[in-house]
Parts: C-alpha cells; structure tokens; sequence
C-alpha cells in the first residue's frame, strides 16, 4: 500500500478552547484515492476538515502532509502547499462572474494560468459557457463544480470536500461525486466528507466512521460496505425497531 | 431647481468617495467606524499643510491653473495627503481598532470609534485652530452655463467632479479587472472562503485602510475646495457619509457612489421645498425609506 500523503495523528481540537469535538483522531489519506469520512451528525467529521485546513485552532496531535508539519497552518497558505478545500456551502463568490473566480484561484498558477484555465473549461463546459454571468446565478450542481474547479486551479495534490452533494438532486450529486473520481485518475487526492453515504461508498477507496467525535472503524471500502454491522448502524440496511 | 440638482452631483461626488471607504471597514471589519469621517479632515488638513510647503519649496508650483484657483502644489498636495491620510488610518488601526478587535466585542469597536474621532476633530482644532481655512484666498468666480433657466457652476467644481468620477472609474477598473480587485471584493462577500482561496486577509484589511483613508483624503480636500476647512467637518459629513453608505448597502462599492450621489442629490434638492435647517434630517429619513423597501440596501445582500 502506497504511503500516505496526509497523516493526522492524535488530532485533538474544537470551535472554543477546553471544549474539543475530534477526541484523539487518528487518519491518513493515500495518494490517487478517495478517502471517506462518514458518522451520525455530529460526529465531527466537517470539523476534522476544518482542522486539517487551520480554520479551527488543533490543541493536541499533529498533521502532516507529505511529510511536512501542517498543524495549525494558516489557511491562506494551504494551497501553496498543495491542498484545496472546498466547503459545504457558500463556496464560492456569488458577487464575482465565474470568470472571476476561477482568475481569483487561478493567481499562484502564475504563467500557467491560461492553459489551467483552458483545461478547466474543457473539464466543465457549462462553466465556459456562462463564464461572464455572476457566479450567484448558477444552479446548485453548477455552483459545486465551480467550486470544484476553483480548487483545481490551484494544482492541488489534495483536495479536502466537505459534503458536495449536500443540498443537490440525486443526478447533480451523483454527477459531482463521479467527478471526484474521476480526478483520482488525474493523480489527485481526494479526501471527502458525505452524508450520501450509500453513494461515497461505492466510489471511495478507505473509509474512516467517526462518532462523537472519535475514531470507530476504518477500513477499504469495499470491505465495510460488506461488513453486516457497518451497514445494520451506519449504512441504515435495517431500520431501528425493526425485526 | 437645476441649480440644486447640479450642487446635489457636486456634493455627491465626495461623500461617494468618503462613503466608499466606510463600506469596505464596516463590512469586512464588521463596525461602524464613527472616526471615518475624520480622516476627511485629516486629509483635507494635510493637503493644507503641504499645499503650503511645495508652495515655498518650489514657487512655481503655485501657479493658478486658469481658469481654475487650484495650483499645481494643491494638486500634489492632495496626491500626498492621499498616501499619509491612508498610512494614518493604517496606524490608528494598528494602534487602537486592531486592539480592541482582537479583545473586543463589536460594541467596543464602536465606542472606540467614537473616542477616536473625538480625539481626532479635537487635536485638528487645537492645531489649526478654530477658525475657517481656505485653500485659495482668490475669488473664483462661478461661470454662467445657462440663462433660463439660470445655472451658476464654478470651475473648480467641474475640476472635483471630474476628479472624482476619473478616482471612481480607476477604483472600478481596479475591483472589476486586477485580481487585487477580485480579492478585495472575495474578503468583503466571505473573508473565510477568500482564505481558503489563498487570500491573506491581514495584507487586504491592510490595503482596505490604506484605500479607504486615500479617498478619504480626497474626499476632505474637495469638500475643503467646494466649502471651507473647518475643524468639525468630519462631525458635519458623518451622517451624510454613514446614509450614503448604508443606502447604497453595506458592502457594496457602487452601493456607495451610488448612495453618495442620492444623498447628495437628495439634501440639495430639499432645499427647494424645506428650510435650510431641515435639510440635516434628509439622510435620516433616505435610511428609513431604503430600509423599509430593502433592509440591506440597494446593493447590499444578506451576509454569509
């Protein structure tokens, strides 16, 4: 198995001091795959992500990414080092055209900037289409993979997607989750928080399930998809009170 | 009533320039900056004093550009009053507001505001004095453009609104074709996500008083072109420049010049149906009228 690009080791931290949500986390991401995160709500899987990108403060355990110390990194410099998040919601600039925020993203590309651009717009072809409309006027699924596509201008070696199916119809979020597949072929690394968990799973290499903030199984995913108890609790194959 | 009209675009032309600045603190730094309106003096007071200083340095500099009372120095003046006024608002954020902001809550900020511009009109006061200034002593004369009906404009108003418009249309071209323009309006919709995209936020606030302070400047000399330099100018522009702001929506740069140009507009027009003293209350009630049709004004959308 090949190494890991992203280790987090004992990964401690919360929105306020003394009151930690990730108890103790413990997960790495491998290259060229889909790593997922799964759990009930609450489970402190978003937060993870959120720690992993220096938005929230980690008061114990270090991550690593490629080797280097990325605990507590500024968020403004994680994409210089070669990974990109793209959250939840609010995701990208509704009052910039996507023109302007693909250009906002595309700034480290330097040079580069007008062939990433043109691949970019091969990849996603509505986003060429409409790339002088404001951003705010797109659909959801649109607006996701803009968000996408912001990350991958950028050049990330991973990417860090916090639930991008939320809130999108069953095509759109299967169309978005297939993509982030798909850029697993591209050499990119992908480390995904769903709630569409039946679906991730299909599509993702390793999965960790977290609960109350801790670590509780992990595995391929394959494995757990087949595994009776992982799918009784997490995957809702039977339905509590029933027979 | 053209006549009004006409005064409305001059006097809207730089509370659109002080408005501009406000819009940007308050919505990425989330406080109503009550001390804004002093770095109009500060700026306008500034460009008095070095005004003065070219002049001596270099005579020829004070040069009446006819048909204008402007001089070459007043002009390079305002250029460096620009560059100090912005480098002061950096200071006194870097000395107070970033203080209070890291310990604070949003009330404190206010109340700090407050006493900054207390201690700012009063140290101008006890500097320069009580008394009116002028930046040129000369009678300019205001040119007739039309009979009947009968409209007066100086010539040194058709320099401040061209001026300002020229300042407007660089700041536009600026926030809508440079990536510095794209982050600038990235922090001011959602300072987390600009982050995520690589946008130091320390290095935009940063440029935010720097930008906000220089068209301030600006501001100030032209109101001090168009008026007089008093001590308490900014006390007496803090309304109009806060409605023109929140008018146009919090946030929002053409919600700003837009806003600027209704207030001004508005508070001239006023004139024509209502005493001079009740001309004050017209932003008050522009606010209210907005808000009742738009709670986040004109151009303003709910925060994220």
């Amino acid at each position: 198995m090949p190494d890991a690009i992203l280790n987090a080791q004992g990964v401690t931290a919360g929105y306020v001091p003394d009151l930690p949500i990730l108890k103790d986390i413990t997960l790495a991401v491998r290259p060229s795959q889909i790593t997922l995160i799964i759990g009930p709500n609450g489970a402190g899987k978003s937060t993870l992500i959120k720690a992993i990108a220096g938005l929230l403060p980690v008061s114990q355990g270090k991550i690593t990414f490629h080797g280097r110390d990325i605990t507590g990194i500024r968020t403004d410099q994680l994409t210089s080092t070669g990974i990109a998040y793209v959250p939840q919601t609010d995701n990208i600039f509704r009052s910039l055209t996507i023109r302007q925020n693909l250009d906002l993203a595309l700034r480290r590309a330097g040079h580069r900037g007008d062939e990433t651009l043109r691949n970019l717009f091969d990849q996603f072809p509505a986003l060429a289409r409409k790339q002088r409309d404001k951003a705010g006027t797109l659909s959801g699924g649109q607006r996701q993979f803009l968000a996408i596509a912001m990350a991958l201008a950028t050049e990330p070696k991973l990417i860090l997607m916090d639930e991008p199916s939320a809130g999108l119809s069953p095509k759109a979020a299967e169309e978005v989750l297939q993509h982030a597949r798909d850029l697993t072929a591209q050499g990119v690394s992908i480390l995904l928080v769903e709630q569409n968990v039946k679906q991730a799973m299909r599509l993702a290499d390793h999965c960790y399930i977290l609960a109350e903030g801790r670590n509780q199984i992990d595995g391929p995913a394959a494995d757990l998809r087949n595994n009776n108890v992982v799918g009784d609790i997490y995957l809702g194959n039977r339905r509590i009170g029933a027979a | 009533m053209i006549q009004n009209l006409i005064d409305g675009i001059l006097t809207g032309s730089y509370l659109s320039l002080g408005a501009i600045g406000l819009t940007l603190v308050m919505h990425i730094l989330r406080f109503a900056n009550f001390s804004h309106a002093e770095l109009l003096s500060l700026g306008a007071y500034a460009a008095l004093v070095f005004d003065a200083l070219f002049s001596r340095l270099a005579p020829v500099f004070a040069t009446k550009l006819a048909p204008l009372s402007l001089t070459v120095s007043l002009i390079l003046a305002i250029i460096a009053s620009m560059v100090l006024t912005g480098l002061l608002a950096l200071l006194i954020d870097r000395l107070v507001f970033k203080r209070v902001r890291e310990k604070g809550e949003e009330l404190s900020m206010v109340f700090a505001s407050f006493g900054m511009a207390l201690i700012l009109r009063n140290v101008i006061g006890l500097i320069f004095g009580l008394s009116p200034e002028l930046y040129s002593r000369d009678i300019a004369f205001a040119m007739v453009i039309s009979q009947d009906p009968f409209i007066l404009i100086k010539p040194d108003q058709v320099f401040v609104l061209i001026a300002a418009l020229a300042l407007m249309f660089i700041l536009h071209l600026i926030l809508s074709r440079t990536t510095f323009g794209y982050a600038l309006r990235a922090v001011a919709e959602n300072p987390s996500l600009a982050q995520v995209n690589g946008v130091n936020l320390h290095r935009t606030i940063m440029a935010v008083w720097l930008i906000g302070g220089g068209l301030a400047a600006v501001a100030g000399v032209f109101y001090g072109i168009s008026h007089q330099l008093i001590p308490v100018m900014g006390r007496d522009l803090v309304l109009p420049i806060f409605a023109a702001t929140i008018v146009g929506g919090i946030g929002s740069v053409y919600g700003a010049v837009l806003g600027g140009f209704i207030v001004g507009i508005a508070g001239n027009m006023a004139l024509v149906v209502l005493p001079s003293g009740y001309t004050p209350s017209v932003p008050f009630l522009l606010i209210l009228l907005v808000l009742m049709i738009r709670p986040h004004g004109l151009f303003g959308e709910a925060r994220t």
